[in-house]
């Protein structure tokens, strides 16, 4: 274990950990390692919390603070793990013009979260996405892979309610 | 060395050939202005401020990151050059928070400077800001992002120093230079040497102010408030009055503690000597007992930090003793107190110190030998000057004193201290002695002296070599560290400071400017000093100091002993980095 006697990472989830530990053998040593060990890692833990970042840290030798650094440079890591359902409205031009703001509003209002946040049972995560392609079905909703188009914020309760049941 | 001909704004030049564009111009006579390039720390072309025209490249190009070659032809003044870097600057100063009447950089700002040398009358760009929580957590240093220029400078000092406590954060706008997982400065592993600051163009990072602490002490008719004085504080502190880098004011410094309202005005150097009674008695017992070696000097907190949180296995390499100022600061709540017949709960101790690190070593626990704490507060010398001079006190027009008695009585070798080797140089000028029974032939010990990073030394002593190192900033001290502890190197006895050059560039220092530091180095400028001023004492060895020897005939017995222990010595814990 390359983790030091003060690091509190590798108590819980073991199982994760261990896998996180096969990544980095694969990749110590080589130069550049930190961005796929970090790629793999938010595969394996859904997100690059801080335990994570500091296993890592450790085990490659690389500030944390650098690690920090990328992490919240490129948009495709995240710090907190993402919901279930990732639900996204398009802000592209076609779907802004037709109301997906509004749309956006009501699924603030109906999810109690803000846009780029997660809700506490780790259901749902709200996102804000560029243009789809669809702008012939604005304004678009996205759920994880499903697409609904020409939605209106009245509709959006019924649809929320269909991912809450599982 | 290589030299190439270069054309600048029309004249011919002959450079080193490893120069950049901006070095090739200050030859010529140029100062093209700079923000983010700091000399010997930052070159990364950021802040598009240096830009200028390169003959036959594409764009304007950055001068500071830009290698000169044979025949290129330059030009620092054309009306695109001065358009593209007037356009930059106030794109800075778009979103930076414009405060500088209480800003604690005012008129001493690179910013600041830029804009009045650009003439910038008003700002056409109002950016979006975010307003940011200023983050004054740390009893050391206070971080407010809001001045921040995103320059670098601060993160690449960090790095140097093998700390890493703060780097960029998020992209575009959001951009920020802040510790990792929003944390305070408090809450990573920062060693509070303070060296951010140094590096910071602008007021983004600055100490923690504890000046009215002192000014209630003042006047408090009730305390008996005692200061006390570093070494490196006396080589440096003119400079906040506009006095010449290098210029000793020990005896003005003297005289404004004194008007400030100090009951007595101690010297550090008294306690610099005492330590090296203790240490060298310590280093001696160390080698003679096959004690654990080699031994790593204590008087840097900031280097004791580091160690706690990346070298545990070391700490039972560290001497036990205290710093020279906290010393002070116990025996001043012991054994001047009981010779004055003072309640030691009254007796208030402030330190004037080069140092930030100092004021987190105060709040230690373990460093309260009489129940109080040894130090009450810690000033920078950069604090003392605004004391000075929101006192309106004429320094340069001050007379020159000399520090109260006993405990103002100090030697040469407790004076260098303040440079990177000094504490060596003066353990060995005593050591020396002890061993042979007779003084060294020469007393000033070269080979630690001066600016490399880690400097080594083999001194004969009767039939013992003692080896011996010296490493200055963290960052070095590290690269030593990893040499001893794979075996690759043996010492018996090592110093480390914190800071680069040692306490006369500590991070509680006079700030030079990225410009100034252009022309000369402080480290050399400064240390040139501290060791005028041990040529000029009438005694430069620790153990002839009459009053140190007075006081371990009266109080503490012989260095080492049960009461030295229980008031000067100290113990070390591991500490986690997050």
């Amino acid at each position: 274990m390359p983790c030091s006697s003060t690091c509190s990472a590798g108590t819980d989830n073991k199982e994760q950990f261990a896998k996180l530990q096969e990544v980095i053998e694969r990749y110590k040593g080589t130069k550049g390692s930190l961005m796929p060990v970090l790629q793999e890692a938010q595969g394996i833990f859904g997100a690059l919390t801080l335990d994570v970042q500091k296993y890592i840290s450790e085990a490659l030798g690389i500030p944390l603070m650098d690690i920090y650094g990328i992490a919240t440079f490129y948009s495709q890591f995240t710090l907190k793990p993402k919901g279930k359902y990732k639900v996204s409205v398009c802000m592209g031009t076609a779907c802004y013009v037709r109301g997906a703001k509004r749309l956006q509003d009501k699924l603030v209002e109906v999810l109690g979260i803000q846009v780029g946040e997660t809700d506490e049972e780790g259901r749902f995560t709200l996102e804000a996405t560029r243009c789809l392609g669809a702008c012939g079905l604005a304004p678009v909703l996205l759920i994880n892979d499903d697409v609904y188009g020409r939605t209106t914020p009245e509709a959006v309760p019924g649809i929320i309610e269909k991912y809450r049941k599982d | 060395m290589d030299m190439v001909k270069v054309i600048i704004d029309g004249v011919q030049v002959e450079v080193p050939k490893d120069s950049t564009i901006l070095d090739a111009a200050r030859i010529a006579g140029i100062d093209i202005p700079t923000l983010c390039y700091l000399k010997g720390i930052n070159a990364i072309g950021a802040c598009r401020i240096c830009l200028v025209e390169v003959e036959g490249a594409r764009a304007l190009q950055a001068s500071c990151v830009y290698p000169v070659s044979d025949g290129l032809v330059v030009h620092t003044n054309t009306p695109v050059v001065r358009e593209a870097r007037r356009i930059n600057l106030e794109l800075i100063l778009s979103n930076h928070d414009r405060k500088c009447l209480t800003c604690v950089r005012n008129q001493k700002c690179e910013l600041q400077d830029l804009a009045e040398r650009f003439h910038i009358k008003d700002i056409r760009y109002e950016g979006e800001r975010i307003d940011y929580a200023r983050d004054e957590l740390s009893p050391s240093i206070v971080r407010d992002a809001n001045k921040c220029v995103l320059c670098r400078r601060c993160v690449a000092v960090c790095a140097s120093q093998g700390v890493s406590a703060i780097g960029p954060v998020e992209r575009g706008f959001r951009t920020i230079v802040a510790p990792a997982f929003d944390m305070s400065i408090n809450d990573v592993p920062c060693i509070n040497c303070g060296q951010c600051i140094q590096a910071c163009p602008v007021g983004a990072i600055k100490e923690k102010d504890d000046i009215d602490k002192v000014w209630l002490a003042l006047q408090n008719p009730d305390l008996h408030v005692v200061v006390q004085t570093a070494p490196a504080v006396r080589v440096a502190l003119g400079e906040e009055f506009g006095m010449e880098m290098g210029t000793r004011v020990t005896g003005k410094m003297a005289a404004a503690l004194r008007r400030l309202g100090f009951d007595k005005v101690f010297d550090t150097d008294f306690t610099a000597d005492l330590t090296i009674m203790e240490e060298g008695t310590e280093l001696l017992g160390r080698i003679k007992n096959g004690g654990k070696l080699p031994l790593i000097t204590s008087c840097s907190p900031g280097w004791i930090k580091f160690c706690e949180q990346f070298y545990p296995d070391f700490l039972d390499n560290l001497s036990t003793c205290k710093s020279p100022h906290e010393m002070m600061g116990a025996l001043l709540k012991s054994y001047y107190a009981e010779k004055n017949g003072l309640d030691p709960a009254k007796v208030f101790v402030v330190s004037i110190m080069p140092c930030t690190a100092k004021k987190f070593e105060a709040q230690r626990p373990e460093l309260s030998a009489t129940g109080f704490p040894d130090v009450d507060v810690v000033l920078t010398t950069r604090e003392l000057a605004r004391m000075i001079k929101e006192a309106g006190l004429d320094f340069a027009k001050l007379p020159d004193e000399e520090f109260d008695r006993p405990l103002g009585e100090s030697t040469g070798a407790g004076v260098i201290f303040g440079a990177t080797g000094g504490v060596m140089e003066a353990a060995l000028r005593t050591v020396a002695e002890i061993v042979t029974g007779k003084p060294m032939e020469d007393i000033e010990v070269k080979a630690v002296r001066g600016i490399e990073g880690v400097k080594e030394a083999e001194i004969q002593l009767g039939d013992m070599v003692v080896r011996a190192a010296v490493a200055h900033g963290t960052g070095n001290a590290k690269a030593l560290l990893e040499k001893v502890k794979s075996g690759e190197k043996e010492y018996h006895f090592i110093e480390v400071m914190a800071c680069p050059g040692g306490c006369v560039t500590g991070g509680g220092q006079p700030i030079v400017k990225a410009k100034d530091r252009m022309e000369r180095d402080p480290r050399e400028v400064r240390a040139a000093a501290i060791y005028e001023e041990d040529r000029d004492m009438p005694l430069r060895k620790s153990h002839d100091n009459p009053e140190v020897k007075k006081l371990y005939e009266d109080y503490l017995g012989e260095p080492n002993s049960h009461k030295a222990h229980e008031l000067l010595h100290t113990h070390y814990v591991a500490r986690k980095t997050y």
